[in-house]
């Protein structure tokens, strides 16, 4: 390790230079994402087209469907798209080529052609952007067969977890979220590479799990601290990858505890923390010392007024409450 | 048709273009009798009457081309070079099939003969024939992609940003739109408010030939002008194909919507007899064609036995093609 910090936004661009340096079948399209258009509006590909070129770094119409159509064509026949889609709200637009082309083709061509595609895509709610650019929508391509879901929770993992997700043969949504872009921490070397599929154990606990990914990582590791100031000893397991995920990492951490919380700022109801949980009860029932509890956001679109918005998202003490309830 | 070159196209491309048609013709007409006698069981979507069109336009690729086509896509498959016993068992869910019964026939793909994608979805195809037309504009190879789809998919979202995207880029993509006249059970006038596909070409600024998809010299020389225009780096065209599609959207489906004077009309230019009529203008002997038409009979027989005989796939195949790994909960 160098030393040098770095944030989840260089880490990704980081990411992106590595893998279109080392493999020129890598190339990125959405919109705005050459320097000329800002290098995305989050900056993640700043610099980029300058060093590559602009065919390797193609800005686009406002085409969602024309972008993941783009990037399924070209994927088939061997190269490594990584297509931009600006906010997660806008997957909506571009859901059936994502849904019945780039997910189905392995499957439906019997393994003749497969889909080596990410899709970078941001949202968050907490930044007023209101109901139409800031869900969490993971749990919908959760529940395609043919995906993976990924997102990162801190700067060496985003590196590792794009250059891995590009390097790839599935096709496979990376999920950023704009309020944590400015996380900071120390930079990978390069070629630091973070296998899709399996979690990571952000902190060691023997009393109570908590599962989760992407931004509640921070806000489980906060409480983690809290409460091991008062003698409970918290393990959090961060998913990265959030489908498939580890279930061997997660079943095994609480067949050790008996106790699990589950994490994210998606809305509860109908959310990835069901399947999680539902998987816990079903493999480890006997065991559990107490029933699994669930945290998300609540079940309403995201506001755009902020004590509304604030609300509407998970929160500490929410986290906290459902660990104290596990002990009881 | 705006292009010129008809008078160019050779009696020996209008011979295989014949063949190819004819074994389409045939092919399609097995496949409905099967399903009426209860041999098979799945949703088809006949080719009948634009077995000419497809005829002609693959006959201007070559096989390292790329095609997108849809689920009526019987025509364009075998056109392109399919081999017929794999494209029969993949038809009959057989593990012997293109894509080992997984796809299924609104799902062929066979990439030894450049078909990479069926669709399902209307529409959907043509983006992602930009994409193979990027790949290959990226690469720096010649090839072509051709995407196939109906006069109803001019009015899906897809097919506009498509059609902006390619023309922006100059991708070597040809948009063909077999202009069947029915979008599924709706008449073209009542669905499209456009006088015409080809007339959606130049708000695209698009390079745009409007052809009878049913002569086979205006339709392969539509076909060369814009492979040519592709292949040589100029970028997309759309050809407007009109044809007619002579039986129901689906197999067994209602189809009496159809005003009796236009299938009427469209009987008496049916294309395959057309263009054996051109052909045997053309010196074309009698026994030559029967000679042909009668070798592809042998053929479909060899393949529809290798079908119905070949085993159903390992269920196992369930956790396999799902994602690189198998899947093994």
């Amino acid at each position: 390790m160098s030393g040098e910090k770095i944030n989840i936004a260089n880490a990704l661009n980081r990411a992106l230079d590595e893998m279109m340096g080392a493999d020129p079948s890598v190339f990125l399209l959405g919109e705005d994402v050459a320097d000329e258009q800002g290098g995305g509006v989050f900056k993640v590909s700043k610099g980029l087209s300058a060093k590559y070129g602009k065919s390797r770094v193609r800005s686009t119409p406002i085409s969602e469907q024309a972008i993941i159509g783009a990037a399924v064509g070209s994927a088939i026949v061997g190269m490594r798209p990584v297509a931009e889609i600006m906010l997660m709200n806008f997957v909506t637009v571009a859901m059936d080529q994502i849904v019945n082309h780039a997910a189905k083709l392995r499957f439906m061509s019997g393994g003749q052609t497969n889909v080596p595609l990410v899709i970078r895509t941001t949202t968050g709610a907490g930044v007023g952007f209101g109901g139409q650019h800031s869900d969490m929508l993971e749990a919908w391509f959760a529940h395609v067969a043919g995906l993976k879901i990924v997102t990162p929770s801190n700067p060496a993992d985003a590196q590792g977890l794009l250059a891995a997700a590009i390097e790839d043969n599935d096709p496979v949504i990376f999920i950023e979220n704009i309020v944590s872009y400015g996380i900071t921490g120390e930079a990978p070397p390069r070629g630091h590479r973070v296998p899709l599929g399996k979690a990571r154990t952000a902190r060691p606990g023997k009393d109570i799990t908590i599962v989760t990914y992407g931004r509640p990582v921070a806000d489980a590791l906060a409480v983690a601290e809290k409460l091991s100031a008062q003698g409970v000893e918290i393990e959090v397991i961060d998913l990265r990858t959030i489908a498939p995920f580890d279930e061997e990492a997660v079943l095994t951490s609480v067949a050790r505890t008996g106790r699990a919380v589950v994490v994210h700022e998606a809305i509860k109801a109908y959310g990835c923390g069901a399947e999680v949980s539902s998987r816990i009860h079903e493999e480890l029932f006997g065991q559990l010392k107490a029933p699994v509890k669930r945290i998300g956001s609540k079940y309403a679109p995201v506001p755009f007024s902020r004590p509304l918005e604030q609300a509407f998202l998970y929160n500490q003490a929410e986290i906290e409450a459902a660990c104290r309830a596990t002990i009881v | 048709m705006t292009d010129s070159g008809i008078g160019s196209v050779s009696r020996e491309q209008l011979s295989a273009i014949y063949r190819s048609a004819y074994r389409i013709h045939r092919n399609d007409e097995r496949f409905r009798s099967l399903l009426s006698q209860g041999k098979l069981a799945v949703a088809y979507y006949p080719v009948r009457g634009q077995e000419v069109l497809s005829a002609s336009m693959m006959h201007a690729l070559r096989p390292s081309d790329y095609l997108v086509t849809t689920y009526r896509g019987l025509h364009d498959h075998l056109a392109k070079g399919i081999p017929l016993k794999e494209l029969w068992a993949e038809f009959a869910g057989r593990a012997t099939g293109t894509c080992k019964g997984k796809g299924g026939p609104m799902h062929i793909t066979h990439p030894e003969s450049g078909v990479m994608v069926t669709t399902g979805i209307v529409g959907s195809g043509l983006p992602i024939a930009n994409g193979l037309a990027l790949a290959s504009q990226m690469r720096g190879e010649d090839r072509v992609t051709v995407v196939s789809f109906g006069d109803g998919a001019s009015n899906i979202g897809a097919f506009h940003e498509a059609l902006n995207m390619a023309s922006l880029w100059k991708l070597p993509v040809i948009f063909l739109c077999q202009n069947n006249q029915y979008a599924e059970h709706t008449a073209y006038a009542v669905g499209t408010a456009a006088p015409s596909i080809a007339a959606r070409g130049p708000g695209y600024g698009m390079h745009t030939i409007a052809c009878d998809g049913n002569d086979a010299r205006e339709m392969f020389a539509a076909a060369r002008t814009a492979v040519e225009h592709a292949r040589s780096g100029k970028g997309p065209t759309l050809i407007e194909a009109k044809t007619f599609r002579m039986l129901a959207h689906i197999f067994g489906s209602d189809f009496s919507y159809v005003p009796k004077e236009m299938l009427a009309a469209a009987e008496d230019t049916d294309p395959i007899p057309r263009l054996r009529k051109l052909l045997v203008e053309l010196q074309m002997s009698e026994a030559e064609l029967r000679g042909a038409e009668q070798a592809i009979e042998a053929e479909i027989d060899a393949a529809v036995e290798f079908a119905l005989t070949s085993p159903f796939p390992d269920l196992a195949e369930l956790r396999v093609d799902v994602l690189e790994a198998e899947i093994t909960a």
